[in-house]
């Protein structure tokens, strides 16, 4: 689908008639339905797709079928309702967490202009408040007394097929990047209600493809990208390759292998594609350096989860590879890479969903003897934690003459950030890789970071004018750093930011490129026995 | 229409209790039985929406982190807006409860051409909120003097407080004029906050105009509409009402009843409205749950038995790639027949 010109798209977001500009909309929120054209959704999951995971033992995929989201008929079951409410009473038995957030709203607005969705296209259902709302207005008619009794007058709504629909836009547009519970004075989480819109769509067969496909290969094969075992070797080895044509080192890692020390898992993109390949090459490196006695594996090759946009059902199915393979390899702790929904599954959710992981050890690094005690329960900590502390002891020697080419900035993932408290450590390894960086404005990082704009499983192209609206705060702030401070590197740890940030900036800030903090470490990294050629472009030399 | 029914709903409800009160024998319905049965109302009501909630577990530690986490010893820790255990989790709540420590983080954005997006802080609902929940809380805390006998030291203190600018008399006392700004303040921008003035619902309005009429008839009652507002009959039907016998011995004005009637609608109407974010926060699981996730396991009552698709499934699928890439397999592949 071509793009809309960023010209025409800039000028559409800043004075288009929207209630972020000041318009008000003449009908109720509750009387403008949600109407499908093409780049305003994502495309539904393929009904392949959907059978093989509904045959999988654990999950539940009804509904396969084709259908298309602009055509009137959905091909709902023939008692959908009936399947929804009886979801919805499932799931206020079995969350908390939902109960209070249908309950406690006030409609303070403090939320509003907090989503970046809400900020790139002014559509009032994009304000937090109001996606809540397409949910809770249900709730209150079914599920309280005072809907019970006044209905419409106490807000509440009934469910029809012009709901589902708007839930099915709405839930598409919300990344579950929490920024909107940090400003909330009770804490209320967009995330968990996108997440059980979702859950609840799924019930009645309605889900896109850019989430259920990957969830299928991970399934499968072990990784989102579908790369069968011998593909995913060889991905890597391609980059042990260039890794020694650069540097002259010949990093031997190695697969599946028992008894290794660690596991290392990162997202499968990582392997896959630029300008990941750089932040992997990273990872050779460093644990080549020192030496890590540690193993990849094909069957867990992947450290994203897209079941967590999904349900927790998928969630919980995708996860326990982890440490399903980590007792089998007989493994002491893992490690895991650069990523943030990942780590908001593996900080969060793992140890909950799969564990204990009494058959490892509490995290204890070989080189420096520090015991990560942050990790003494899921024993998997994250690479920035382990980087960070080997800088700490003086393990590692840099250059950082060998990133002299790069001016950076960091984004801060949503998950990692609102979902995990990591926000120091990769400040700490960049101070120590990189001559100088600037921080982007402070309303912009942190707990309080923008979303990339294609979270959750909506980095996919045929909704691109949405994602570069909801991806403008956080170049709009990245563009900031570019002119005052002449920035021109997009530093982050997070693989989908790595593919959709590179697409960001492309469009609103091209003189800005991306790349994984491990991609700056590996670069910079002095190591023993190096043959490093001139490499003006650090890792991403061409040579 | 979202904010005129509300309002007219609390109109009539003014008419009820003024036209009522003054039917003869009417008095000890709207003095005694109404307040009962709303109180009744409100105890089990709000009792009942806590366990309601409390029924549901709470399958996942999700807190939201606000701050760095705690991780390497050299790295600073933010006790507050990230804790890692319970005393720090309650210093946490104290902030978000006491002093609304994320209305605090409040912003305000817009885009300009460019496009530009700006931040700026937005202190307002902050500053509002805290007047008009104090000024509410100090309100209601005052009130006890007329439910207890003797008076303790510390509600005479607190009304000694209240009154201290010692303007008018009988003294004007702070919280009445913060509770009306507070009240006048949130309805204001209702109406102007596009954003906000969008979103609203009659659920909205009317607890406004609700507590509005409440202390607009407190105020009148006190400073104002004086006639048959004899104090010690009205103290002696609230300490009635409390030790359960109650009697309404004088004649009282009817903005009485008003105040009264409203009140009682007002608790009647709290526990099955938003009113409820008042026991809400305390159970906000992004808030009142450590991030200690990795540190200590959190236990999901009914964690469903999913196993992941299985290694020897995977390996069944691919041993024959994996043996030729020399990956390590658990079952070699069976010899190959003869040509």
């Amino acid at each position: 689908m071509a793009v809309v010109n960023k010209d025409k798209l800039g000028v559409s977001v800043a004075a288009g008639p929207s209630l972020m500009t000041g318009s008000i909309p003449r009908k109720p929120w509750w009387e403008v339905p949600a109407v499908f054209k093409p780049g305003n959704y994502a495309y539904p999951a393929k009904k392949e797709k959907v059978e093989y995971l509904n045959e999988q033992p654990g999950l539940h995929f009804p509904n396969a079928r084709e259908w298309n989201p602009e055509e009137d008929d959905w091909k709902l079951p023939e008692n959908w309702e009936e399947i929804i409410l009886n979801g919805i009473k499932e799931r206020l038995d079995k969350f908390r967490s939902l109960k209070i957030f249908m309950d406690c709203c006030v409609r303070c607005g403090a939320c509003a202009d907090k989503c970046h969705f809400f900020l790139g296209t002014g559509d009032p259902k994009n304000m937090p408040v109001l996606r809540a709302e397409l949910l809770r207005s249900v709730y209150r008619n079914d599920f309280t007394l005072a809907g019970k009794l006044l209905g419409k007058m106490a807000g509440g709504r009934e469910m029809t097929a012009g709901v589902l629909k708007e839930w099915f836009m709405y839930a598409y547009q919300c990344t579950e990047c929490r920024r909107c519970s940090v400003f909330c004075p009770y804490g209320i989480d967009t995330a968990e209600v996108t997440m059980m819109i979702r859950e609840l769509l799924h019930l009645v067969g309605v889900g896109i493809n850019w989430i259920l496909e990957p969830a299928s290969n991970s399934n499968r094969t072990g990784n989102h990208m579908g790369l069968q075992p011998h593909t995913f070797k060889d991905n890597v080895d391609f980059l042990t390759e260039d890794v020694e044509n650069l540097t002259g080192i010949k990093t031997e890692p190695t697969f599946n292998r028992k008894g290794a020390e660690v596991l290392f898992i990162t997202p499968s993109a990582d392997v896959f594609a630029e300008p990941g390949l750089y932040t992997a090459m990273g990872y050779l490196l460093l644990f080549h350096e020192i030496g890590l006695d540690y193993t990849w594996s094909t069957y867990a090759s992947e450290g994203g989860n897209f079941g967590l946009f999904t349900n927790n059902e998928t969630m919980k199915k995708l996860n326990a590879k982890m440490y399903a393979e980590a007792k089998r390899l007989g493994v002491k702790y893992i490690i895991g890479g650069e990523c943030g929904h990942m780590w908001r599954v593996v900080h969060q959710y793992m140890d909950t969903m799969n564990g204990p992981a009494d058959f490892m050890e509490v995290p204890k690094s070989s080189v420096t003897g520090t015991v990560f005690e942050n990790a003494a329960a899921s024993k998997m900590i994250h690479i920035s934690e382990f980087t960070a502390d080997l800088i700490k002891h003086n393990k590692l020697k840099f250059d950082k003459s060998r990133n002299a080419n790069v001016k950076a900035t960091f984004h801060d993932s949503c998950n990692t950030s609102r979902a995990m408290g990591l926000l120091d450590e990769p400040r700490y390894i960049l101070d120590h890789v990189v001559d100088d960086w600037v921080e982007m404005p402070e309303n912009t990082i942190r707990e309080k970071t923008f979303c990339c704009g294609s979270g959750t499983g909506l980095n996919t192209d045929e909704i691109m004018e949405l994602r570069m609206r909801g991806g403008l705060p956080r170049a709009n702030a990245v563009k900031y750093v570019h002119e005052k401070h002449d920035v021109n590197m997009l530093s982050c740890v997070c693989a989908i930011d790595r593919a959709t940030l590179s697409g960001l900036m492309n469009y609103w800030v091209p003189e800005v490129e991306v790349c994984g903090l491990s991609e700056l470490v590996g670069n910079a990294l002095v190591l023993e026995g190096e043959n490093r050629q001139e490499l003006d472009e650090g890792l991403r030399t061409l040579i | 229409m979202k904010y005129t029914f509300p309002l007219a709903a609390v109109i009539a409800l003014v008419l009820i209790a003024w036209i009522g009160s003054q039917i003869p024998g009417m008095q000890y319905l709207f003095g005694v039985a109404i307040p009962y049965l709303a109180m009744a109302i409100f105890v089990g009501g709000f009792c009942y929406r806590v366990a309601h909630w409390g029924k549901s577990p709470v399958p996942f530690r999700i807190p939201t982190t606000c701050g760095q986490g705690y991780s390497l010893p050299w790295i600073k820790h933010d006790k507050l807006e990230s804790p890692v255990n319970t005393s720090q989790v309650v210093a946490r709540m104290f902030m978000e409860i006491f002093l609304f420590r994320s209305l605090w983080r409040n912003t305000k954005s817009e885009v300009h051409p460019g496009p530009k997006v700006t931040y700026e802080s937005s202190k307002w609902l902050w500053l509002f909120g805290i007047i008009f929940h104090y000024s509410f809380l100090v309100v209601v805390l005052r009130h006890m003097r007329l439910f207890l006998d003797p008076v303790p030291g510390l509600i005479q203190f607190m009304e000694y407080g209240d009154s201290i600018l010692q303007i008018g008399a009988p003294t004007m006392y702070l919280t009445d004029a913060g509770i009306v700004l507070g009240l006048l303040f949130l309805f204001g921008r209702r109406l102007v906050n596009p954003q906000v003035r969008y979103i609203s619902l009659a659920n909205d309005y009317f607890p406004l105009f609700l507590i509005l009429g409440i202390a607009v008839t407190g105020i009148l009652m006190r400073f104002f509409i004086r006639t048959d507002i004899d104090i010690t009959a009205i103290k002696q039907l609230a300490v009635g009402l409390v030790t359960l016998q109650p009697v309404i011995t004088h004649k009282i004005g009817a903005i009485f009843y008003i105040h009264l009637f409203l009140v009682s609608v007002l608790l009647a109407y709290f526990p099955f409205s938003k009113l409820m974010h008042l026991g809400g926060v305390f159970l906000s699981p992004t808030r009142n749950m450590a991030n200690d996730n990795r540190m200590r396991r959190h236990i999901n009552p009914w964690n469903p038995e999913i196993k992941p698709h299985s290694y020897a499934g995977y390996e069944d699928e691919f041993r024959e790639f994996m043996v030729d890439n020399n990956i390590p397999v658990e079952k070699e592949l069976p010899p190959k027949a003869e040509d």
